[in-house]
């Protein structure tokens, strides 16, 4: 069963590495959206420190939002997809591989590429840790969420709006605790409650958010 | 079936609810429409004016039951939404189906009384306060519901689908409220909360009580009508919606003659 797992995700990381504009589109996606806000709201630094962990959490998430589509769309469309629903693999952990392998091939070069966004920004030292651990701590639980409404949208024309309205209000927790961490250790206060928040919303979410997307693969697919 | 040893399951058949629901929405109707004007007439006339707020808290009169309900009406919508996927009753859907609306609207009736209220008293229309913010949310996680409704074609997997959306939904208002109200207090305290109002007169109570029911019953009622709409829409080939349509007293060919007539003057009611 796990060897199954890992040769599924092997085979979507390859799959999509071997597609590397993906990797790049959804990479550039993050660092344009971050650049927006100096544009927006002028040069002056001690704003754009002040904006920096929402504005590269905002980025983040939007930059996971649009990534979702490449989820299950592709396999979807070829039959696939219902070739592995079918499959004697139990659902929720062949959902799982798939989030696993989403997330390592395009949330991964998210949270490395951050602390330079960070930087760019006016964020110093112990805080560009601290945004690239949130980030770290975060962005799984962004997939985790993301892929129920992807598997529930599969199909579904003009899908790419309704599934920011589906998915965006259930990630509003996690970039209020992520950039929460950022903000406390610019203020000197310790991070590691907010992490620790995190953390624990990872471990809830890995257990449980692969069951909703099983259910609502076998929805879509029905 | 098992409907004979749960007793509710009869009102899951079709014809069961839409004769129940005939009997119940005149009765909640009514009885909202008196609790309404007695809660009013509470609140305008008999409740008296606040000691730091003057007359502008009456407002809160349909501002907290708005409110209430709009929070109640989306766990409820949970609730039928996790019958549905679980027993796969039909009814169960209609009815989530039918709560999302009056629940969006609670929703934005709580937010938009709130700004109201909120001009007088904090000088502004809207603040990023935790209670506005995570009810802003929720309005958006009906609004989600609705349109994914509205999108999927298909009725029994848009049904699902949608009852699925709202289920992970309500497993996240709670997670929501905490996080935002944290956000909050992490940030700012605000100068006037609800919380710190001083102990309502008890005449404001009742007030708010009997709004607080008006508004329950209405939701009962507007909700049960549109779900009983809904069911005999999608049961229009049914034998007992033609036997309903066509009343057994009429002649057969004095309806026959004219069928648009009488389904168009059923369809109103």
């Amino acid at each position: 069963m796990w060897r199954s797992l890992w040769t599924l995700v092997r085979r979507d990381i390859s799959l999509i590495v071997m597609r590397r504009q993906d990797v790049l589109t959804v990479v550039a996606f993050f660092v344009i959206v971050t650049t927006l806000f100096p544009l927006a709201v002028g040069p002056e630094p001690e704003i754009l420190r002040a904006l920096a962990p929402g504005g590269v959490w905002v980025a983040a998430a939007l930059a996971s939002l649009i990534s979702l589509d490449r989820l299950f769309a592709d396999d979807w469309r070829d039959g696939t997809l219902e070739q592995i629903v079918l499959g004697r693999q139990p659902l929720p952990l062949v959902a799982l591989g798939k989030i696993t392998a989403h997330w390592l091939s395009l949330g991964l070069p998210l949270v490395v590429i951050s602390p330079l966004l960070g930087y760019s920004l006016g964020l110093r030292g112990f805080e560009l840790a601290v945004l690239a651990w949130s980030l770290a701590l975060g962005t799984p639980v962004l997939s985790l969420l993301g892929a129920t409404g992807a598997a529930l949208m599969l199909g579904v024309r003009a899908g790419g709006a309704l599934m920011a309205l589906l998915v965006l209000p259930l990630y509003v927790p996690v970039l209020v605790i992520g950039s929460g961490a950022v903000n406390e250790a610019m203020h000197q206060a310790g991070p590691y409650a907010h992490l620790s928040l995190l953390g624990a919303m990872l471990a809830i979410a890995l257990p449980l958010a692969p069951l909703a997307v099983a259910g609502a693969l076998r929805i879509s697919l029905d | 079936m098992s409907s004979r040893r749960i007793p509710w399951l009869t009102f899951a058949a079709p014809r069961n609810f839409h004769l129940l629901v005939q009997v119940l929405v005149p009765w909640l109707a009514g009885v909202a429409v008196l609790l309404a004007i007695a809660g009013l007439y509470t609140g305008f006339f008999v409740a008296p004016p606040d000691y730091q707020q003057g007359n502008s808290y009456r407002i809160m009169f349909i501002h907290v039951p708005a409110a209430w309900m709009g929070m109640f009406l989306y766990l409820l919508m949970a609730m039928y939404a996790v019958i549905h996927l679980v027993w796969r009753i039909r009814l169960a859907d209609v009815m989530a189906r039918s709560l999302a609306p009056t629940g969006a609207l609670m929703t934005f009736m709580a937010l938009w009384t709130g700004a109201l209220w909120g001009a007088p008293t904090w000088g502004t229309y809207w603040v990023w306060d935790a209670r506005l913010t995570s009810t802003l949310i929720l309005l958006f996680l009906y609004l989600g519901y609705m349109a994914l409704r509205a999108t999927v074609d298909d009725r029994e997997s848009g049904g699902r689908a949608a009852s699925l959306l709202a289920l992970v939904g309500a497993i996240n208002v709670p997670i929501i409220y905490f996080s935002v109200e944290w956000w909050h207090t992490l940030h700012q305290g605000m100068s006037v909360t609800l919380t710190s109002a001083p102990t309502m007169a008890p005449s404001m109570f009742a007030a708010l009580l009997l709004m607080t029911g008006a508004c329950w019953l209405y939701c009962a009622a507007i909700t049960l009508r549109r779900a009983q709409v809904q069911v005999l829409e999608d049961e229009a080939d049914a034998q007992w919606v033609r036997d309903l349509l066509q009343p057994p007293t009429a002649e057969s060919a004095r309806t026959a003659e004219d069928p648009a007539g009488t389904i168009r003057e059923e369809g109103h009611s």
